[in-house]
């Protein structure tokens, strides 16, 4: 256990883990990485920029939202880059090879995604398969089905109603913004301060626990992948809507950055600790990254490379804490 | 009168069968000690009666309902508490979250969006209940990892007290503490059963178990083998008891020794 008298520094770092559900080293992080890319490009600087910064968030942040519900609850969601995939081609085909009504390709984006979530959470608690293969076999099955659907070609022609949700500007901000800072507070209010919230976590930290304490775990858990899923079918819509197009290879190691920006902002990779305000931090740091990265010209190939590289050092630091904490 | 009561209750796991058609009962405010050896299947009867565990066949009666079909945690609302060995805490949450995992107090937020935590409620609550334990924590809101051993095991025996029970079954709850907090567990069980509360006390501290029961059940090979009144019963008999008959002066003045 800590001393007695922990130092101001300690104190500040507990309460704003206890209070705020955040650690204040992620905070640093993002100011001082926002901090670096403006002193080095004078583009960064600019209030479009920052705008783009979150336009280009918005979607890795709803899968991060996913991921942080899964991997809070002592899960692991793979198949999130995929699923997303699947859930755009799925709302384009219904809104242009169908013909249907906007409302319906919208539906149907976040159906697809609650679908694949659903089985991923049905395989998980009934047929005991691990949360690692079952999501990892979903994420090529999702895969596959969007290049069936689709044909192997992106589906053009979406319907103005669709476009507006991925590039209109209300207010001169950009709508996918609107809905994912939205979606993160409700996500928020939910993890930190519903029962539900409250149970997926003790669900993550001691599923025995959970299980004493009369918590429906098995239920539990399918409502958590089905919410993930649901989630990836809003990456997904948005994204879709953004880019105009129904891309069955949209999302391609999405899910790489979405738990990268989970894990930077907090969550326990083995569950039990985790908020939706940390992944904010977390998926804006890599947002910024990404962005300072490109305007400074360097190849994308590089920036995955970079993504890899965070995602490990941050489950690093956060081990090596953990660590550090139960020895002392 | 009786609170609880099991009859033939049989449990398998497999090809294994852990019960044998085990028969119990259990009156309002008794202390009643479950000894026997390792794997004569304790742990596996009393999650029968919290419903962690099914029971194959048999019945199981709760203050009058049978309470066979229910789960965890409708038992849990009934009355029934378990105070595990490894005391299950989720070590990341803080105490009061604890102490009140799934029976959390909500509000409406804004008046509006129901099943929002009363996490104000359940602070001042849990402090309450830790108070009138006669235990001192470090900080309410620190996770329960951070306590030690000791600490811990209050939260765990707040989390069984806070909701009026009227059964607390205790797996080996004075195995991991110090002298001084065997003491205090005892003394706590006695409050218990002045309070009309029953107690079901697993326990290889055979010293412990005669010291605090009014009956002792031996569970051998899968069967309540042996029901003992406490007052006339010894270390002997149950020592005996539990290993199935021979010389056990030894192993008897070994336990009575502690």
């Amino acid at each position: 256990m800590a001393s007695e008298q922990p130092g101001f520094w300690a104190r500040v770092q507990r309460a704003s883990v206890e209070r705020l559900h955040i650690r204040l080293e992620s905070l640093v992080v993002l100011l001082a990485l926002g901090t670096a890319m403006a002193l080095l490009s004078p583009y960064c600087r600019s209030l479009s920029n920052f705008l783009n910064i979150l336009l280009a968030t918005s979607t890795i942040g709803v899968l991060a939202i996913a991921a942080t519900f899964v991997i809070g609850s002592g899960g692991l969601d793979l198949s999130l880059g995929s699923v997303m995939g699947l859930a755009g081609v799925a709302g384009a085909f219904v809104a242009v090879n169908l013909g249907w009504p906007s409302v319906f390709a919208v539906i149907a984006c976040i159906l697809a995604g609650a679908i694949a979530g659903n089985i991923n959470g049905q395989l998980v608690t009934r047929a005991f398969v691990p949360a690692f293969i079952v999501t990892l076999g979903m994420l090529g099955l999702a895969r596959g089905l969007a290049l069936v659907i689709s044909q192997g070609r992106a589906i053009y022609g979406l319907p103005p109603e669709i476009v507006y949700i991925g590039q209109g500007r209300p207010f001169g901000i950009p709508m996918p913004v609107i809905i994912f800072v939205l979606t993160a507070i409700v996500a928020h209010a939910v993890l930190a301060y519903t029962r539900f919230g409250r149970h997926t976590l003790a669900l993550g930290d001691s599923e025995g626990a959970a299980r004493a304490a009369g918590i429906r775990v098995e239920h539990h858990r399918r409502i958590i992948y089905t919410l993930s899923g649901a989630l990836a079918g809003l990456a997904g819509l948005l994204f879709t809507a953004r880019v105009n197009a129904g891309d069955p290879t949209a999302g391609i190691n999405y899910e790489l950055t979405a738990i990268t920006a989970a894990i930077i902002g907090g969550t326990n990779l083995f569950g039990g600790r985790a908020s939706i305000l940390g992944t904010m931090i977390g998926a804006l740091i890599m947002g910024v990254l990404q962005n300072g990265l490109t305007l400074l010209a360097v190849q994308s190939y590089y920036q995955q490379m970079a993504i890899g590289a965070v995602l490990i050092l941050a489950v690093f630091i956060d081990q090596y804490q953990i660590r550090k904490e139960s020895r002392v | 009168m009786t609170l609880l009561s099991l009859h033939g209750i049989r449990k398998s796991f497999g090809a294994v069968d852990v019960l044998h058609g085990v028969d119990l009962s259990v009156a309002a405010g008794e202390v009643v000690g479950l000894v026997g050896d390792n794997g004569a299947g304790k742990s596996t009867l009393m999650k029968t009666i919290t419903g962690i565990y099914r029971a194959d066949t048999g019945s199981i009666e709760f203050d009058g309902k049978d309470i066979l079909a229910l789960d965890p945690g409708q038992r849990r609302r009934l009355g029934i508490e378990m105070i595990y060995q490894d005391l299950s805490l989720a070590k990341q949450q803080d105490v009061a979250s604890n102490i009140f995992l799934g029976r959390e107090p909500t509000k409406r937020l804004f008046g509006l969006f129901p099943g929002f935590v009363d996490k104000s409620e359940m602070d001042r609550q849990a402090t309450r209940m830790i108070e009138r334990l006669g235990a001192h924590l470090p900080s309410i809101n620190r996770s329960v990892g951070s306590f030690s051993g000791g600490q811990q095991q209050t939260v765990a025996i707040a989390r069984a007290l806070t909701f009026n029970p009227k059964l607390v079954i205790m797996d080996e709850p004075t195995a991991a503490l110090a002298v001084r907090e065997v003491q205090s567990v005892l003394d706590l069980i006695r409050r218990l059963r002045s309070e009309g509360i029953a107690v079901i006390l697993i326990s290889h501290r055979l010293n412990d178990v005669l010291s605090v029961t009014d009956r002792i059940v031996v569970l051998r090979h899968g069967r309540a083998d042996a029901d003992l009144v406490t007052a006339n019963t010894n270390m002997n008999e149950v020592v005996s008891r539990i290993v199935g008959g021979g010389d056990t002066a030894a192993a008897a003045a070994h336990e009575q020794r502690g």
